[in-house]
């Protein structure tokens, strides 16, 4: 029996007792495992590194090639054992590689402020150059890049520009195994790629972004299975892929379609930032490529911690001095927040303060404080929340009237309502009365609100960050089914509400997800359903909503919703739209027409003629609806009776 | 949900007055309204006359919670105040006792006041009376009942109860799920 193999477990270091016990398995091999060849640098004097450069130069050989991927990769076998065989070679190679990487780490520098001609000089003076001064330059950068373990991708990209201007680039196909071929392949194209595009250099380029072929990212896909793939590979191959396709007739290649690309995009992407192939389709129809990295990049952090005062108890400065007092770090959310605070970091648990506990604030996203900013409930009305849990928007509403008036608070999930139960006690909310049923029920149950705020369910892909489970398990059922659901729910909502009331008649829509499906579609659904019109939510920033996406065309007052992203607000992704509704009556023709076409269904002898005449009635009461659904309308009725 | 009985009415008044005395006429009557109690699933609730209306329209199994919940009555009818109850109290009470900043957590982990603990108390508490405890800041973090009497207390020894634990603020986040 041996000690288990657990690269996980971390052995015990210093003058304690454990630290004198045999270490594990893991340990004891990595001493008899021969060293990587990044440790074989550091072991060479000046002197000999001198001796080494002279040696290459003079052979021409084509180490330079093949050792990046010695640093580059974390698969030590192969590597090791190559750079231990041969002496004088493996040295050679480690060599060049350490004066290439390290004169190429110094090019960058001086690059990253002026133009290629200076990265062009260097290498031209690294050609030249044997003596002390190139000497000089490895002594100096001795200390920082032997600690690197692998070649920034510049470098690697440089070292293949060197070799292959001398002719050696296919050398080392060979040797390789199957995978680094590939890999070696598209990262030479993506080094080239990236050299051309980081360095700016006038020179034609040598060789463009290749897309890898067909086969190649089949063998991709086999040996995902064997191995894990390299992210670092994955990322440089997304960002040569964006640049190829931003400039798209420049850069692309012959014979290749955009599609290719795209799908090759579309694979690395899910691959790295590890979404579903169809939720990543989703996004890039919403976002464009530049934006979209931004958006994936912010769905990877979290958002900062904020919360929001109550002013039923406490005012904002009393709080933000209390809290400081207790050793927390915090600052105002922001010019359009008089109650939010936004938390950079805290000794003690926010959620568990005192102050927490007294209710004089609570935890909500900052995203949160915006549909009830848009709903603007004023003192003495009611107000119904059809989907209120936990409490943070039911709350603040409370806060905003000062415990006037009456605030029916519900929620489908009985489980969820404990939390909203709390919350309001805790808050000191006096005027909310919490029910249990679904929303769908409204205005049965009970009708005749100011204002309605619906924070509907929906598939969550605006708050990726807070739960990445979201990525992989969201497909087209899903979104539909939300969309339905939301469908439905917002009809009741526009319903229940009293659009005669002197003070309201608005109803609040909003979601956390950033889907056009849930978002616009539902609301465009609305507005052809009921009596109600868009008006501004009262928000000055926020990206407007989509008048048309894809094949949809939708009405042209939805520019006054609001849609808010993670990577442009730095906050929850949302979607905000705020209703009027003009009169109580619900469009009765729209009813019958609806009744009307699913009549065809029941098929039967007379049916012709019914139709007839069913289509002439439908022909007779067109004049009262909106001017868009006759239209419509009247292209069905009049299918109809050809028929 | 309905209108408490003599009986249920006269334990509920008789607990809140144990903590604020004849203030109780206070709660009913407000300025802006008058305000009652209504029984529903075993649990009371105050609130105003104008939430009776829609509280009403309810179907019974549907009413989560109406305004404030007072406490509930126990299988064996008695009543028991519970801490969603002291936003009502603090401001009526009339014995209170001021806890130093170091025990302010243990109190609001559910663990009596020692005498170490006390930071101030009413003149002329007696023994087994209903208290309201705050912090230093005047935040009031829940109520108890007084294990002595003011004079007591400054004879007794560090490590002795002063103060017995009945409900406090640390509950919001201890026993959410048993609020309702």
């Amino acid at each position: 029996m041996g000690r288990k193999l657990d690269p996980t477990r971390k052995e015990k270091r210093g003058p304690g007792r454990k630290a004198r016990k045999q270490r594990g398995a893991e340990v004891e091999l990595a001493r008899f495992l021969p060293p990587e060849p990044e440790s074989g640098r550091k072991k060479l004097s000046s002197h000999g590194r001198k001796r080494a450069a002279k040696r290459r130069l003079g052979a021409g050989s084509a180490p330079a090639g093949r050792k990046p991927l010695g640093g580059g990769r974390e698969s030590v076998a192969g590597q090791t054992a190559h750079g231990q065989s041969g002496i004088s070679d493996g040295n050679s190679k480690q060599l060049a590689l350490v004066k290439a990487k390290k004169i190429l780490s110094k090019g960058n520098n001086v690059e990253l402020s002026s133009d290629g001609e200076v990265e062009e000089a260097i290498w031209e003076m690294e050609e030249e150059e044997e003596d002390g001064s190139s000497e000089d330059m490895v002594d100096d950068y001795g200390a920082s890049s032997s600690g690197e373990e692998e070649l920034l991708p510049i470098e690697r990209a440089a070292l293949k520009q060197k070799s292959d201007r001398g002719g050696l680039s296919e050398d080392d196909s060979e040797e390789e195994e199957e995978e680094e071929a590939v890999e070696e392949a598209s990262r030479q194209k993506m080094g080239q790629k990236e050299e051309e595009t980081d360095l700016q250099l006038n020179l034609d380029v040598d060789e463009p972004f290749k897309l890898p072929t067909n086969e190649q990212i089949e063998r991709e896909d086999i040996l995902f299975i064997s191995e894990p793939p390299d992210l670092h590979i994955i990322h440089q191959r997304i960002k040569g892929n964006m640049e190829v396709l931003q400039d798209f007739a420049v850069k692309r290649e012959e014979g290749r379609t955009r599609q290719e690309y795209l799908a090759l995009l579309r694979r690395d992407m899910a691959a790295y930032y590890s979404y579903s192939d169809f939720l990543l389709m989703k996004l890039m129809d919403i976002f464009p490529l530049p934006e979209l990295i931004n958006f994936l990049e912010a769905n990877e952090v979290p958002r900062p911690v904020t919360i929001r005062t109550n002013t039923l108890k406490t005012r904002r400065r009393d709080l933000a001095q209390a809290l400081i007092n207790r050793g927390v770090n915090l600052d105002p959310l922001g010019k359009w927040s008089k109650t939010g605070l936004v938390i950079y970091d805290s000794s003690v648990p926010i959620g568990a303060t005192p102050e927490y506990l007294a209710g004089h604030y609570m935890l909500q996203g900052a995203s949160s404080l915006l549909p009830v900013m848009a709903l603007a409930p004023q003192e003495n009305e009611h107000i119904l929340d059809m989907c209120c849990a936990p409490g943070g928007k039911t709350s603040y509403i409370a806060q905003l009237m000062k415990n006037t008036g009456m605030i029916l608070a519900n929620d489908s999930n009985a489980e969820r309502l404990r939390s909203v139960v709390g919350n309001l006690h805790r808050l000191g909310v006096t005027n909310a009365v919490v029910s249990n049923c679904d929303g769908r029920q409204f205005p049965k149950v009970l009708g005749g609100f100011d204002r309605v705020l619906l924070d509907a369910p929906c598939s969550g892909t605006g708050v990726i960050s807070k739960d990445p489970a979201v990525k992989t398990n969201k497909d087209e059922k899903d979104i539909l089914r939300c969309a339905h659901l939301q469908k439905e729910l917002i009809l009741s909502a526009i319903d229940s509400v009293n659009a005669a009331s002197e003070t309201g008649g608005y109803i609040v829509y909003c979601t956390c997800s950033i889907m056009v499906e849930e978002n616009e579609w539902v609301v465009d659904y609305a507005l052809k359903k009921r009596n109600v019109r868009l008006v501004a939510t009262g928000l000055d920033f926020g990206k407007e909503g989509f008048t048309r996406f894809k094949d949809r065309r939708f009405h042209p007052s939805l520019k006054s919703t609001r849609r808010f992203y993670p990577h442009t607000h730095n906050m929850d992704g949302f979607f905000i739209a705020k209703f009027k509704k003009f009169s109580n009556a619900i469009p009765q023709a729209q009813k019958e027409a609806a009744a009307l076409s699913t009549v065809p269904d029941t098929v039967t002898e007379p049916q012709p003629k019914k139709k007839k005449l069913e289509g002439s009635k439908i022909d007779q009461e067109q004049k009262p609806p909106q001017p868009a659904l006759k239209k419509r309308r009247s292209l069905q009725a009049q299918r109809r009776p050809l028929k | 949900m309905r209108p408490l009985t003599e009986a249920e009415t006269r334990s509920v008044f008789e607990k809140l007055g144990r903590y604020i005395g004849e203030n109780i006429q206070l709660l009913v009557d407000r300025p802006d309204g008058t305000y009652c109690f209504r029984l529903h699933r075993d649990r009371v609730y105050y609130l105003s006359e104008k939430l009776l209306k829609v509280a009403a329209s309810i179907p019974r199994d549907n009413l989560v919670s109406l305004g404030t919940c007072f406490g509930k009555f126990t299988k064996s009818q008695k009543f028991r105040l519970s801490v969603t109850a002291l936003d009502f109290l603090a401001p009526y009470a009339k014995y209170k006792v001021w806890v130093k900043p170091g025990s302010e957590q243990s109190f609001l982990y559910g663990n009596h006041v020692l005498k170490s603990g006390l930071g101030r108390i009413t003149e002329n508490t007696a023994q087994y009376q209903g208290v309201v405890v705050y912090s230093m800041a005047d935040v009031p973090l829940g109520f108890g009942v007084a294990a002595k009497s003011t004079q007591e207390c400054r004879k007794v020894d560090p490590m002795a109860i002063v103060v017995f634990h009945q409900a406090d603020v640390g509950e919001y986040v201890r026993n959410e799920d048993t609020l309702t």
